[in-house]
């Protein structure tokens, strides 16, 4: 069994390491910081499977509960510190999503 | 029994990891921020709790055969605690980081705006000249 814990926690580190594109070339901001929280939910996850693997699931568990509220917190800060909402009004936008079409992407 | 058991941890993190691999490619591939942000609210929350789940069930069966060991009770109730706690957590994270990319004016996509026959074109809503009816 801890063979497979093992190999569950590898790939979720190479998925992890998947989700850095996100975090690096993220087009935008919040892009980023999304992918950044699923990065730190992740960990929560990958700390008790550590804890499996060192049969010391006790100490690890204290450990991810506080590193999920460190992230439920700072994901909670980054939001709250690009809400901008004059931006919206500035641009005056009647339908409630700008529509990007294919020739403004490229 | 023990079969039973790894089986039944090892069926449930399997799982979290097909819901996890959905919420990569879906985050990696999708073409704007509102569809990237569905991918990555969702199925992030569903990969955690089925992870974390199997974890309890093997931490559930040292107690199992073992009983009136209370410390590898606690153990397991702590990590359901973490499950409750994402579960209550990333929808309003997710939520609030929405909401900040909604105010922010950011862009949809033009391949998965709604385009119905008597609603707006694409014209009329980038120019912002359609009349909503009221």
């Amino acid at each position: 069994m801890n063979g497979f814990i093992l190999g569950v926690a590898m790939f979720i580190l190479v998925l992890v390491g998947a989700l850095l594109y996100r975090v690096w070339f993220g087009p935008t901001a919040i892009d980023r910081i999304v992918a950044a929280n699923a990065i730190g939910t992740k960990t929560t996850v990958l700390l008790v499977l550590v804890g499996l693997l060192f049969d010391d699931v006790g100490m690890f568990v204290d450990f991810a509960l506080a590193y999920g509220l460190l992230n439920f917190m700072g994901s909670l800060a980054a939001a709250r510190y690009f809400q901008r909402s004059e931006k919206r009004a500035e641009a005056g936008l009647r339908h409630p999503l700008p529509v990007r079409s294919k020739e403004d992407a490229s | 029994m023990s079969l039973f058991f790894d089986l039944l941890s090892g069926s449930m993190m399997i799982t979290g990891l097909v819901f996890f691999v959905g919420t990569v490619t879906g985050m990696l591939r999708f073409p704007d921020f509102y569809t990237r942000m569905h991918a990555g609210g969702k199925g992030d929350t569903l990969s955690t709790i089925l992870i974390l789940l199997g974890a309890a069930i093997h931490v559930f069966e040292d107690f199992f055969y073992d009983p009136l060991q209370w410390g590898v009770l606690l153990v397991m109730v702590k990590i359901l605690a973490i499950a409750a706690f994402i579960m209550l957590t990333s929808p309003t994270s997710t939520h609030a980081l929405m909401r900040a990319g909604f105010e922010d004016a950011h862009e949809a996509d033009e391949t998965v705006v709604d385009k119905d026959q008597d609603g707006p074109s694409l014209e009329e809503l980038q120019s912002g000249t359609w009349e909503e009816r009221s």
